[in-house]
């Protein structure tokens, strides 16, 4: 089995020693420690562990690290910046757009992705784009309105 | 059913329980607390006897006495003030997204006159926290909550006797503000820690401590944020699945080929001669531990298991089966005569409504940790049931409950289905055999499959009405799905209400409003058909018939912020009503749908849902709670059913079973009626009973299609 050594995390890079036919996911958890990042159903369908690569959105349960290897990986470890939350994490806590947590990374690298694409995503585009992403305790309607005021903030446009 | 609480709340009766089998003793010594806390002060609030529904259960309840001599006092929770002045208050409840962390906080610093970031919780952690008979039925916030508020708020007493101390005054003079002791007259004041500091202070109080009334909230009351929300955005927050010790191996279980299957032979020699592999085979329990998740994965995987199960009952039998499968003679409540009743209606009606098992499928799978250490055992793992889960392990390896501690991490959510502890046994059964911790993450399959499940249920309906809509015979049956929910707000003469326990063929428990969404659903639907028998407006029927000033007033407020009246917006849209009250708290949802008829698509457009549950706590979590709520019945309303055959589940994975996504979700506006002069109730749970209800008499409105069965549109209507 082919083996990789090295990962570019966050913009670090970071030497691991791994199977390619690992998937993503358990690498950054168990390898790297990097938790964030969730398990929710390992087969893609809930966005529990998305993460960016080349900054688009992946679900990294169901890809294999040798598909990772020398691209740049970003988790949600990697998107505060010198202490400041990214506008997003900002979004996420002034509209109360969680319960348990536990679908947030995912949420939050989904959105990222989403308004790198798209700074002035329309409501309907929101829900597209997020649908493949899960919040069982159901706070959709919030997360809606974090990704529109995160976009407004991140476009200058203030509150 | 429990004698000493109040009678309109229903008791689940699939919580699972377990006996509470420890009380701490009063007797506990001072030198415990600070060596387990530091010095300070230590503020312990004792219950009389049944004073509470669930912390400290008294031996009563349990029948079992508690050990030693002495007799044991409940204790409802306890509060330290370190030497530093840091605040922290313990409970036994834990954190699974319904934010209590946050609400507990703002009660505790409530009292004690603290802004909310000077709080700290310890919660759901056996050696720290008080026991507690768990996290469910909606009792945090009306039991814990309280019994918290009174240790602050005698915490803050405490403090102004230490300060007149200090300072030889009148303590008449002394007030608490901004976290100091402050004497008005002279400008004096002493924060907490200069008043902790060196002191080494245990006061034992009992419930009679005052509190400040909702009037005066200034804290709670209020709009508060998650206490760590930041840590959670972050990825930061560590929950069982991210918790690892040092030197830790991975688990992974055998799972049987079927429910109630047999173990005929094992073949795990492949396994076993993999390098790091540890099997272990203990009666009917086959699993393994390994240096790391894929190794665990593939030595399981190479493990010959034969298994041998007796045929079993599949989803399209089921109905049937729960009928004849019903305990005979049940207890009814009955009230007036049913035959009178019906001799006296214009119009009659029997209708028979159905609802499916549907999973909780939290997002974090059941997970735990399990660490052994000097014939201790110590779990991590995300259960309602800290205590309950501790006495699970208890029994299972035969040690006494001392030696065991369970942790609970704040969690990735439950609704109900993480009280049982069978992830922490199989957990620590491998890190038994290993000799090292081991960590056990079940799979969503595992998870979908092993857990258990909202129950399924049958409901038979008959009554009679008559052409002034004054129902005048009620007679309702419900088949195995449960009696919360079953008793109702309206004024019925003549009625027999009958839950009829029945031998499920799938694992079942609790779940979010449990049987109230089934017996709102059967009510609330059959209210409607009754409505529109004698042609009245649904909402009118019902307010002619409640007798309930509360349910009424919540039934008005959502009729109005929706526009009710105003009829259809388009040929195929159509509105619904419903209300409900479950433990403690008062729903009314007002739905409108729109139903392509070509494609038999359901389009749910809008929901209105006011709710009172007396004095509210905190309004945005409250909201998103009630929303969290709506989002949640969408699911078990429309399209969420297990399907299962012959001892295995068919639709175990999320691309199989369709949970509410954020295409699913219509408008949704909530109506808070706060009651500051009524005792705060739970709100967790019932903001979920009056979506489906109100979504079936919606579609009826739409297109005149009855819907009794729920899910109500798995595949579409059929027009």
């Amino acid at each position: 089995m082919q083996r990789i050594s090295e990962l570019h995390v966050n913009g670090n890079k970071l030497r691991i020693d791994a199977d390619t036919d690992r998937s993503l996911l358990s690498v950054l958890r168990d390898d790297l420690d990097l938790t964030g990042s969730k398990y929710g159903c390992g087969e893609g369908q809930c966005g529990a562990c998305t993460v960016l690569i080349d900054g688009q959105a992946t679900r990294s349960c169901i890809t294999k690290l040798g598909a990772a290897a020398g691209k740049k990986i970003t988790t949600i470890e990697g998107i505060e910046k010198s202490g400041r939350l990214h506008p997003i994490q900002e979004a996420f806590l002034e509209a109360d757009a969680l319960q348990c947590g536990y679908c947030t990374p995912g949420m939050i690298m989904s959105s990222v992705a989403l308004l790198s694409k798209n700074p002035n995503p329309s409501e309907l585009e929101i829900v597209r784009f997020m649908d493949g992403n899960v919040c069982r305790c159901g706070t959709y309607p919030r997360i809606v309105s974090a990704i529109r005021k995160a976009a407004q903030s991140m476009r200058g446009g203030g509150k | 059913m429990s004698k000493h609480i109040d009678d309109s709340i229903e008791v689940e009766r699939y919580e699972l329980f377990a006996q509470p089998a420890h009380h701490f003793n009063l007797e506990l010594e001072r030198r415990d607390f600070f060596k387990l806390l530091g010095g300070g002060l230590v503020l312990v609030l004792t219950l009389d006897a049944f004073g509470s529904q669930e912390s400290g259960r008294q031996e009563g309840e349990s029948g079992r006495r508690a050990q030693g001599n002495s007799t044991p006092k409940d204790i409802a929770g306890w509060l330290h003030i370190g030497e530093d002045g840091s605040i922290t208050a313990f409970t036994g409840k834990v954190e699974f997204g319904q934010n209590i962390r946050t609400s507990l906080s703002q009660v505790v610093a409530e009292e004690l006159r603290v802004p909310i970031s000077s709080i700290r919780l310890t919660m759901g952690d056996t050696d720290l926290t008080p026991f507690d008979m768990g996290t469910f039925g909606s009792r945090t916030t009306p039991t814990m909550a309280p019994q918290l508020r009174k240790a602050a708020a005698a915490a803050r007493e405490v403090l102004i006797d230490l300060a007149a101390e200090e300072w030889k005054v009148d303590r008449a003079s002394l007030a608490v503000k901004d976290g100091k002791v402050i004497n008005e007259r002279s400008r004096q004041s002493l924060d907490f820690g200069k008043l902790t500091r060196g002191q080494k202070l245990l006061k034992v109080i009992s419930e009679n401590a005052a509190t400040t009334p909702a009037d005066q909230w200034k804290i709670a009351g209020k709009s508060v944020a998650k206490v760590d929300g930041r840590d959670f955005v972050t990825g930061k927050h560590r929950y069982t699945s991210d918790t690892r010790p040092l030197d830790m191996l991975f688990g992974r279980v055998v799972r049987p080929s079927a429910f109630n299957a047999a173990l005929v032979s094992v073949d795990s020699r492949e396994a076993e001669a993999m390098p790091g592999v540890k099997v272990v085979r203990d009666g009917s329990f086959i699993g393994v531990a390994a240096p790391n998740a894929q190794t665990a994965a593939r030595a399981a995987s190479a493990i010959k298991a034969e298994w041998k199960a007796e045929p079993q009952p599949s989803a399209t039998e089921l109905f049937d089966y729960l009928r004849k499968q019903a305990a005979p003679s049940p207890q009814a409540n009955v009230r007036g005569s049913i035959p009178e009743g019906l001799a006296n209606a214009d119009k009659k009606l029997e209708q028979t409504y159905t609802v499916a098992y549907i999973a909780h499928a939290p997002l974090e799978p059941r997970a735990a940790v399990a660490e052994w250490s000097k014939g201790r055992l110590t779990v991590w793992t995300g259960t309602q049931r800290p205590f309950g889960v501790r006495g699970e392990l208890a029994e299972a390896f035969r040690i006494p409950e001392e030696r065991v501690r369970v942790i609970v991490p704040d969690t990735g959510a439950g609704y109900g289905g993480k009280h049982t502890g069978d992830v922490a046994v199989e957990a620590a059964r491998l890190a038994q055999a290993a000799g090292k911790a081991v960590k056990l993450l079940w799979t969503r399959e595992e998870e979908f499959t092993w857990a258990y499940f909202r129950p399924a249920g049958v409901i038979d309906v008959s009554s009679g009405v008559r052409d002034d809509g004054a129902i005048t015979a009620w007679e309702f049956h419900n088949y195995n799905s449960g009696s919360a929910g079953i008793q109702h707000r309206y004024g019925l003469p003549n009625q027999k209400i009958v839950f009829h326990q029945a031998k499920s063929p799938l694992r079942q428990g609790s779940y979010r409003g449990l049987a109230a969404t089934a017996n709102h659903f059967a009510r609330e639907v059959h209210m409607d058909e009754l409505a529109h028998a004698v042609k009245m407006d649904p909402l009118e029927f019902r307010l002619k018939n409640l007798k309930d000033e509360r349910m009424k007033a919540v039934l008005t407020a959502a009729a109005k912020a929706f526009g009710w009246g105003k009829g259809k917006s388009a040929p195929n849209c159509g509105n619904g009503i419903a209300a409900g009250f479950e433990k403690g708290g008062y729903v009314a949802t007002c739905a409108e749908v729109s139903v392509d008829r070509e494609s038999g698509k359901v389009k749910l457009m809008r929901v209105v849902e006011a709710f009172e549950c007396g004095a509210i706590v905190n309004p945005d979590q409250l909201k998103n709670q009630i929303e969290g709520s709506i989002v949640m019945a969408i699911g078990g309303a429309l399209f969420e059913a297990i399907d299962f055959d012959n001892g295995k589940i068919v639709n175990g994975r999320f691309a199989r079973y369709r949970v509410p996504r954020f295409s699913d979700v219509p408008a949704i506006e909530t109506v808070l009626v706060d009651r500051k002069d009524l005792p705060s109730a739970g709100a967790g749970e019932t903001p979920i009973v009056g979506l489906a209800p109100a979504v079936g008499n919606a579609i009826f409105e739409a297109v005149g299609i009855r819907l009794r069965s729920l899910p109500m549109a798995p595949n579409g209507l059929k027009t």
